[in-house]
């Protein structure tokens, strides 16, 4: 294989290749290395590349399989990208702030240490929207993300970097954190999988946290078959956080293999189609990708079954209200005191802690911790963060009433394809309003994947969203997995684009 | 302190004690230097000093989640859990089943993650009550709720130099508050809680409890009224150290309470603090500075899901508490009351008491020695209770040496005197030692013997006591008491001296 072809090729077969020894993890590593200086300039994927302690790791790999003790785990040698909210051991990690523009962690989040445990090759960490608080990446203190396939657009948000990264080859698979949409938004607008795991499913130890009862740390890959192996490896019960579920993990990549193969693996799959998000709020390209997408389901065998969800339209309040409070919260302990940035000058204190906290924070991470200051200060919790726990209530309850009867939900991952960067939005309420199909599983707790089904008019990736109950993603990586098998995104046709 | 008038004090008490956990509440941290606390002070000193030195102690006890490191995450401490219980159940409260954490936000160096993980609207324990022995009666002071919460590091200022500089090792310390309801009408009964409370977590070793070192800490809430009138407004005295300073600060503040109001002014409600020179308290903040701590469940810790089972082996394993003890000394053994109180102080002496007594079979008599005896030379000797070189088995052998009559009272502060004086490695017997020394002289025809020889020698002091001097009776006591080195039964020479002297 040709180092282009290599790159191109799926995590799974970058991780065989390497284990049959058809190309050393070097030689693997250094053709993503390759691709990231040529493209670095222009899309800015990564906020840094770990090459020194990747080519360290990639030698070491060869050694053992020359040594006959390899591969040991079932990404051995294949180089993944971490977003950069996700505590690296030694390697800088800032969130897409200025806050901890040089901070590097004494530890690895529990995610990152299990791909390490499989042989994942760490390559570096990518560029994000602050403190996960966008749809862009372009709030991040270190220069907006771009499109790979379209420089002047944005990737998507907050994890664009490792959308970018993947979608562009820097990488085989990344890891994003999602707390409303930021891995499946900037997968679908990438043309990726992007996979929100159950809350719970995946450690949240070591994931920065923006908005701790939806954040929750998954894959983003190029075929689904990636995401479920980078999923069935992160996932798991951990001693480091209490809301870290105890069930046990199945084999999502054999079940999607296996989904793959059967060409009735849909036959009967009840799957609900969403009348709140299929109106006239989506762009007339994405409503019609995801209407043949139903379609096809219906033709591969799938019972189509119309549900209503209807306290979507709270959905958005809700999830900025919780989200921001509880940003509020998780952002109290950049002070500039013990790390991160800290203010020259002050008088005293107060001045100390507030001037750090001015310039450390970019404006949309400061108006999210002043609303949700706002919604907890007393007088105000019951009306606001009281309120919106439960209407968040009652949309899981929705949800509920929904899966008794159907077993997943399809919709449009986004209303919209890639926003163009020179687009100024100087509405927030207007950018927080694209988020209403991701938001609803982060409020349920549910999990829910992104996979590209369709290009619009512009060539543009669109998202079908498949959300599935609680510990459910056996269930919607099936589904995802039989949908590509029949159905392979025909959107890879790169050249002379990128 | 009586009050003028119809004036009355109401007092509520709050206490925030450390828990004596292995680890921090939520992470393996150690607790280990935020115990040793003096060790910490002179670490911190010289830190100040410029010793950088890492290993003197300061910021020794951190890890991740102590500094609040982006990315972690608090696991709760089983072992601080169990021990908020058995505290909560040694206090009659009730138990919640379904308990929560919840946020405390505030800026402060020593509060690494900008909020202190407590407890809001689902405390651990609900209600309950302290007792306290009061004119001699035991009252019943109701408990509001205990809550568990994490403790902050410590900032130390340095005015000279001009810097602040923070010692996180207490921070995440675990800690219960003790929220009384404002059941106090006085400052001695104030104190009389307070040592209760004390006597309590100490007795369960829930907490070490020192108040000195800051791991057991008061803040009183203090209004006055006329009685029969509604509440007055309060104030809050913050962190007062001692039992004393607490009986002090609480006088001091109803003496400025009653003269604010008698002058025609009226209480701010605000926090003060006590200061020990002036002997007053002195205004900290007032409400309007008060913080908006912005309370809101904290969403990384699950809800307290307490096993019954585990609540009922908690409770099965509660020691019998120190009034109920007293109570149990006083009626089955038959101590007095004072007796009963001064042996239930600790667990320690109230388990070393009862080893010694059943050995001894004579309460009572034990009971004496421990307080009189054992208590005082350990204390001039300088050791704890736990370091006493006399073991209760011992004491109670030299209780029942005495009863039989093989030692006199006399030969026996000899040998509790040697047993104290041994060196642990070669502990005195008192068997032993009564053997030694030939034990106590109860044969009347030897003891007539020396008798008869001082007499023979004093016809001078005969004749006085003959002509009525019973003073001199004394002198032929003293005498054949040095004869036999006090081994005479004294009530047997006694009687013997009676009849010879009589002729």
């Amino acid at each position: 294989m040709s180092h282009t072809e290599l790159i191109r090729s799926p995590l799974v077969a970058q991780a065989a290749a390497v284990a049959n020894r058809e190309v050393s993890a070097r030689a693997l590593l250094e053709a993503h290395l390759t691709q990231i200086d040529a493209r670095q300039p222009a899309v800015n994927a990564f906020r840094a590349v770990a090459a020194d302690s990747a080519r360290h790791a990639a030698d070491h790999a060869d050694a053992l399989l020359a040594a006959g003790q390899g591969p040991r785990g079932r990404l051995f040698g294949v180089p993944v990208a971490i977003k950069d909210q996700i505590c690296t051991r030694g390697l800088v990690t800032s969130a897409g702030s200025k806050m901890l523009e040089n901070w590097r962690p004494p530890y690895d989040a529990t995610a990152v240490s299990r791909l390490v445990a499989e042989g994942a090759i760490i390559i570096g960490k990518t560029n994000q929207d602050e403190f996960a608080m966008g749809s862009t990446s372009a709030t991040c203190a270190f220069g907006a993300v771009h499109h790979p396939w379209d420089l002047d657009r944005a990737p998507g948000g907050s994890s664009g970097g490792s959308a970018a990264a993947v979608a562009d080859f820097q990488a085989a698979g990344a890891l994003g954190t999602d707390t409303g949409g930021s891995i499946r938004q900037p997968a679908s607008h990438c043309g990726l999988v992007g996979i929100k795991p159950t809350w719970g499913r995946v450690s949240r130890h070591g994931a920065i946290a923006y908005a701790s009862s939806l954040d929750q740390i998954g894959p983003l890959a190029r075929t689904v078959a990636d995401a479920a192996l980078m999923l069935e490896v992160i996932a798991g019960r951990d001693m480091n956080d209490m809301g870290s579920l105890d069930a046990p993990v199945p084999a999502y990549s054999a079940l999607a293999a296996a989904a793959a193969a059967d060409p009735d693996a849909l036959k009967g799959l009840r799957v609900g189609v969403p009348t709140e998000l299929m109106g006239e709020g989506n762009a007339p390209a994405v409503k019609a990708a995801i209407e043949a997408a139903h379609a096809r389901f219906e033709a591969l065998g799938a019972i189509l079954v119309p549900v209503s969800l209807p306290h979507t339209s709270f959905a958005i309040q809700t999830y900025y209200l919780i989200a921001m409070a509880e940003a509020s919260s998780n952002l109290a302990r950049y002070d500039g005191l013990r790390y991160g940035h800290r203010a020259e000058g002050a008088r005293d204190l107060e001045d100390l802690i507030a001037r750090s906290r001015s310039e450390g924070l970019g404006p949309e991470v400061k108006r999210r911790i002043l609303l949700g200051t706002f919604a907890l200060s007393a007088g105000y919790y019951d009306a606001f963060y009281g309120k919106a726990q439960a209407v968040r209530a009652l949309i899981r309850r929705d949800f509920e009433a929904a899966y008794a009867t159907c077993d997943i939900i399809a919709s449009p991952t986004s209303p919209v394809t890639a926003p163009r960067l020179d687009v100024r939005q100087d509405d927030p309420l207007a950018i927080y309003l694209m988020d209403i199909d991701t938001v609803m599983s982060n409020l349920a707790g549910h999990p829910s994947l992104s996979m590209p089904v369709a290009l619009d008019d512009d060539g543009l990736p669109i998202g079908l969203q498949l959300m599935g109950p609680h510990l459910g993603e056996e269930t919607i990586i099936r589904a995802a997995a039989a949908y590509e098998a029949r159905h392979p995104f025909a959107g890879r046709a790169l050249e002379g684009r990128a | 302190m009586s009050l003028p008038g119809t004036w009355e004090a109401v007092i509520g008490l709050e206490v925030h004690t450390q828990l004596k956990t292995i680890s921090k509440l939520f992470s393996a941290c150690p607790v280990g230097a935020s115990r040793a606390e003096d060790a910490a002070t002179d670490a911190a000193d010289a830190w100040m000093n410029g010793d950088d030195d890492p290993s003197d102690g300061v910021n020794r006890d951190i890890d991740p989640l102590t500094l609040g490191l982006p990315g972690t995450l608090p696991v709760l401490n089983a072992e601080a859990v169990d021990l908020a219980v058995r505290l909560g159940l040694a206090l009659g409260c009730e138990i919640d089943h379904a308990s929560r954490f919840a946020r405390k936000h505030y800026f402060y160096p020593d509060l690494p993650k900008g909020y202190q993980i407590s407890q809001l609207d689902r405390p651990l324990c609900v209600g309950g009550a302290v007792r306290a022995v009061i004119d001699g009666e035991i009252r019943k002071f109701r408990l509001n709720r205990i809550h568990m919460e994490e403790d902050a590091g410590k900032t130390i200022h340095d005015a000279k130099a001009d810097v602040s500089r923070v010692d996180y090792n207490r921070a995440g310390v675990p800690l219960v508050e003790i929220v009384g309801e404002p059941d106090i009408r006085s400052a001695a009964e104030a104190v009389a809680w307070l040592k209760s409370l004390h006597q309590t977590v100490v007795w369960l070793e829930v907490s070490d409890g020192q108040m000195e070192a800051g791991n057991f800490r008061c803040d009183a809430n203090v209004s006055v009224r006329h009685k029969g009138e509604p509440l007055g407004t309060r104030t809050e005295i913050k962190n007062v150290n001692s039992f004393r300073f607490v009986e002090l600060a609480i006088d001091s503040e109803i003496v400025r309470q009653i003269a604010v109001l008698e002058a025609g002014g009226r209480v701010v409600q605000e926090t003060r603090g006590w200061d020990e020179g002036s002997g007053t308290t002195r205004s900290l903040r007032s409400k309007e500075d008060a913080h908006d701590y912005r309370y809101f469940p904290d969403p990384d810790l699950p809800v307290i899901h307490l096993d019954p089972a585990r609540v009922a082996s908690i409770r099965a394993a509660l020691p019998e508490l120190p009034l109920a003890r007293a109570e149990r000394f006083s009626g089955e053994l038959g101590l007095g009351a004072y007796d009963a109180d001064v042996l239930t102080q600790t667990r320690e002496r109230a388990n070393y008491f009862e080893a010694a007594a059943v050995v001894s079979g004579d309460p009572k008599t034990t009971a004496n020695w421990v307080i009189n005896d054992l208590l005082g030379a350990l204390t001039k000797a300088g050791l704890n209770l736990a370091d006493s070189p006399v073991s209760p088995a011992a004491l109670g052998e030299l209780v029942a040496l005495l009863g039989s009559g093989t030692l006199n009272s006399k030969l026996a502060k000899e040998c509790f005197a040697a047993m104290m004086a041994a060196p642990a490695d070669k502990p005195v017997s008192p068997a032993a030692w009564a053997e030694d020394s030939g034990g106590q002289l109860n044969d009347p025809i030897a003891i007539g013997v020396v008798i008869d020889a001082i007499m023979a020698k004093n016809d001078g002091q005969i004749a006085q006591y003959r002509a009525g001097k019973d003073k001199v009776f004394g002198f032929f006591v003293g005498q054949v008491m040095r004869e036999t080195q006090g081994r005479a039964n004294p009530e047997l020479l006694q009687q013997l001296l009676k009849d010879k002297l009589a002729g």
